[in-house]
């Protein structure tokens, strides 16, 4: 079947409710484009979808998927892969859902590498909820609930990936439709937790991190001379904080995924038996 | 020589009590007597005390007692502990050559056995068997047969190589002889005596996970928390033998949406924690049950609110997991009333969750999960464990619940509320699931019409389990008495062992202990044939009272038990009679 899957079959009928040129457009046809492009279908596909403008992609897309809880996504994504590793799983969401409420999940999603990739469409504001300042809002940004801007230095995923142990880290525009693509396929392709933070604007509450500004300020690395398994230039790369770069920035060509360490390869939904499993009165005798 | 007989180690936290208690309740349990075992926790002193206690018979036992005859003391806080049930005759062994011992006064009416357990220890082969030498003169205190001693420190130490275990049978022959030799004429009119019957101990905690097992449950994932910790030790490093995987999670709410995933992906999923985790879970129990997925939720209840008392008893839970989280949501809750209970009660909560795709709760208890007891092998007959995945559907079946246009209907409109489920990588079944109100295909809708659909489906899987499934309370007593009490989790044990002082008092009850707490069993016909009614519960509030009173419009008399402590028969027995003679109310302030 995966010979004949097109992009399009990825798409639901559902016409996205999106304000008009919002970044999400550009980050899911990518995220479509990937998967399709390495050899997925939608009924072996699983997308997690977070809470947000961003986290509505699970019902603009045909999979099976899930639209989870604010913040939680990645743990719903880990335990659908853990249980089956078979599917494509990918977890999608915005940089509130991710980096706020759900931080703890990311950093530890980081650690226990789960092959799974996690796209988050970083827009530095909260779009649903109608503009209040994100966790990688500037220090400036001057929105309804920080009208002098939050006074806070933002969060710098990369960063926070990087220094969790993360084997795959990069960087994306949604508007470069063809890098986009190309990253996330990449991120699929990792064996481990492939993380890509794309820069996916919204256009009707973020004036200052606009498709100009990225356009303007993004540093492509497939441009340079840019060795993305070296970790001590990668660390400079993410910790520099006069520059924005885009392409991956970070991957453990050695990472092997928690499923190969944990030897999980079957699909458990399997119950291959009619009652108790074969043997397990050993469990019951092993308390004499 | 009494048939009933209480065995105690305590000593400080980190003095290998638990483990070596353990040790003497499985050779007594390898010997074919009965075992109950409780662990102490001293909540009257601040401190690290910590005892171990072995109640055991050749008669089924099912409740702790006030009594001790024979304590292992490793410190004198130990016999300060106990005091209160020692009694004449009682044995108390010590090491007087350790410091802190050597000025301890044992009572005049005792049996007062100084051994000098490091010193015999150091014999065997090193200081650390003390406790096994204290096991060696507790079993020539009650003429009990040191062969079976040697098999549980076999199945102890077996790991650890045949020269630990043979130095471990040396220190407790040397304790044995010790007090053979220095107490010929020690009064010790203890005689365990042993049976034929084999019979296998074990915790509540343990019997939910063997339970999980049994069931075919592949997938947990919790977060660490007395008392329900256990569940996933007992898990880890078994049900990997039966192709299944334990995660420790960064916290209960991703142990909950892992578990989440797991079943989404169509493997039986289980989570197990305790209240302060239960509230952390309850945000995404909502997503659970809105996207009808069946899993497992289990809660070891123990004193709260917030962290509470961790290592006490309490049944305080039971409001948050009938009403816990926002919105309405259909659910099943399960509570076990025994250990052999928690096995049974964790299979059919998987059957429960699958055939009606919804979370259900198992509320275990303190009291239980700690808590060790004996029963014949047979009572977890792994060939009457039966599995129900409900309505699966695969590619040959899934075009029955396509739109015209192919899309599948994960949450169909049916007449018994339950939809067909669809595993990923089933062709044709590509869904979405969300906690947003849905249309059939799991689309979201905000249509007045479809949202009534829905909700009305989602209850009706309640009143479908009533009619196909048997909900009704577990009978004791006298089935014509007057007066009803009524129970729910792990108190049942201690009433059936009240219902003898009951009798030597000429009360006559009848005993209704209920595993099903939603949906559960309508008792109104029982209410109104009864003179009166009595609500048992380890709570302050009678939040199992309150539900039955709504339930049958009927007002009952309440027992509430909330000091961290579980009841004991007599104590019960005692609280029983007086509440129907209408005296006292709430025992323990
Ligand atoms: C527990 C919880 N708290 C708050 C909300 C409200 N909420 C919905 S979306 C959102 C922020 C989303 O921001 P982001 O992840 O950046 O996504 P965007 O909408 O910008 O794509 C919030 C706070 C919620 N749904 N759940
Ligand atoms: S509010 Fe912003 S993020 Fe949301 S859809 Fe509109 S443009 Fe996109």
């Amino acid at each position: 079947m995966s010979s004949q899957v097109r992009f399009t079959d990825f798409k639901s009928d559902k016409q996205p409710t999106w304000c008009p040129g919002c970044g999400d457009f550009g980050t899911m046809n990518g995220m479509m484009k990937a998967l399709a492009e390495t050899g997925n279908d939608p009924d072996n596909t699983f997308v997690v979808a977070g809470i947000g403008c961003s986290g509505k992609i699970g019902t603009y897309m045909h999979s099976y998927a899930i639209h989870g809880v604010h913040g939680r996504a990645l743990p719903v994504g880990a335990g659908v892969k853990m249980a089956n590793p078979d599917l494509e799983v990918m977890v999608a969401g915005g940089d509130g859902d991710g980096y706020s409420i759900g931080a703890g999940h990311f950093v530890h999603a980081v650690r226990r590498n789960v092959d799974m990739s996690y796209v988050v469409m970083d827009n530095r504001i909260y779009g649903l909820t109608k503009g209040q300042a994100s966790p990688t809002s500037r220090e400036d940004f001057e929105t309804s609930t920080t009208p002098e801007g939050p006074q806070q230095p933002p969060v710098n995923p990369l960063a926070l990936a990087l220094a969790s142990g993360a084997t795959f880290i990069a960087q994306s525009f949604s508007s470069d439709a063809l890098r986009h693509q190309e990253i996330v396929q990449k991120a699929i392709e990792h064996d481990g937790f492939g993380f890509v933070n794309v820069f996916s604007p919204c256009v009707t509450f973020n004036d200052v991190d606009t498709y100009d500004y990225f356009r303007d300020s993004l540093v492509d690395l497939q441009e340079t001379d840019y060795d993305p398994t070296d970790r001590e230039a990668a660390k400079e790369k993410v910790l520099d904080a006069d520059k924005e770069y885009m392409g991956v920035l970070y991957q453990d060509e050695e990472s092997q995924s928690y499923e190969q360490t944990h030897g999980l390869d079957s699909d458990m939904s399997d119950i291959d038996h009619d009652g108790a499993p074969e043997d397990a009165m050993d469990l019951v005798r092993e308390f004499y | 020589m009494p048939a009933d007989f209480n065995w105690a180690i305590g000593g400080e936290a980190g003095d290998g009590i638990d483990s070596t208690g353990k040790i003497f309740a499985q050779a007594l349990s390898r010997a074919g007597r009965h075992v109950f075992t409780s662990k102490d926790f001293a909540s009257r002193i601040r401190g690290g005390y910590t005892a171990y206690k072995v109640r055991t018979s050749t008669e089924k036992v099912r409740s702790v007692v006030d009594r001790l005859d024979v304590l292992v003391a490793l410190t004198p806080r130990t016999i300060e502990e106990n005091m209160d049930e020692l009694h004449d005759g009682s044995v108390i062994i010590y090491d007087g050559d350790r410091t802190t011992m050597a000025d301890v006064d044992i009572p005049e009416n005792m049996v007062d056995l100084d051994v000098p357990l490091k010193a015999l220890a150091e014999d065997a082969g090193g200081a650390i068997m003390r406790n096994v030498v204290a096991l060696g003169a507790a079993c020539e205190a009650t003429s009990f047969d040191i062969e079976h001693l040697d098999s549980s420190l076999k199945k102890r130490f077996g790991d650890k190589g045949q020269a630990i275990v043979e130095n471990n049978k040396q220190a407790a022959r040397l304790g044995q002889e010790y007090v053979q030799e220095n107490y010929p004429d020690a009064d010790l009119d203890y005689e365990l005596e042993t049976t034929d019957n084999d019979y296998v101990l074990l915790n509540g905690d343990e019997a939910i996970g063997m339970g999980a097992i049994a069931a075919g449950c592949k997938y947990y994932a919790g977060y660490p928390i007395t008392p329900a910790t256990d569940v996933m030790t007992y898990l880890k490093g078994r049900i990997e033998h039966f192709g299944g995987h334990v995660v420790q999670a960064e916290d209960e709410l991703a142990a909950i949406n892992l578990a989440l995933g797991a079943a989404r992906a169509g493997a039986r999923s289980m989570t197990a924690t305790s209240g302060p985790g239960i509230d952390l879970m309850t945000e995404t129990f909502g997503l659970v049950a809105t996207s009808e997925t069946p899993l497992v939720i289990v809660d070891v209840m123990r004193s709260g609110p917030s962290t509470g008392m961790p290592t006490k008893q309490e049944q305080g839970d039971l409001n948050m997991l009938l009403y816990g989280g926002h919105g309405e949501i259909p659910r099943f809750v399960l509570a076990p009333t025994t250990v052999n209970e928690c096995f049974w009660k964790t299979v059919e909560a998987f059957n429960l969750a699958e055939k009606y795709q919804t979370p259900v709760y198992l509320a275990a208890d303190l009291a239980m999960a700690v808590t060790e007891q004996t029963f014949e092998p047979e009572a977890f007959d792994m060939d009457a464990v039966e599995i129900d995945r409900g309505k699966v559907v695969d590619e040959d079946t899934i075009e029955d619940h396509q739109t015209e246009s192919g899309g599948f209907k994960p949450h169909e409109i049916t007449d018994d509320g339950v939809s067909p489920r669809a595993f990923p990588g089933t062709a044709g079944g590509a869904h979405m699931s969300t906690g947003l109100e849905h249309d059939e295909q799991g689309r979201r809708t905000e249509d007045t019409e479809m949202r009534v659909k829905q909700v009305d489906k989602r209850n009706r899987k309640v009143e479908t389990a009533k009619e196909r499934e048997d909900f009704s309370p577990r009978e004791f007593g006298d089935p014509d008495a007057d007066n009803l009490i009524v129970t729910w989790g792990s108190n049942e044990g201690t009433l059936v062992e009240a219902l003898e002082y009951l009798d030597d008092d000429d009360v006559d009850v009848r005993i209704l202990s209920c595993p099903y707490i939603f949906p559960r069993a309508d008792l109104t016909e029982e209410f109104e044939a009864a003179d009166q009614v009595v609500v048992v519960e380890c709570n302050a509030t009678g939040q199992f009272a309150d539900v039955v009173e709504h339930d049958t419009l009927q007002r009952v008399k309440r027992i509430n038990k909330y000091d961290g402590v579980q009841f004991k028969a007599d104590e019960l027995a005692n609280d029983i009679k007086e509440t129907l003679a209408g005296e006292g109310q709430e025992v323990e302030a």
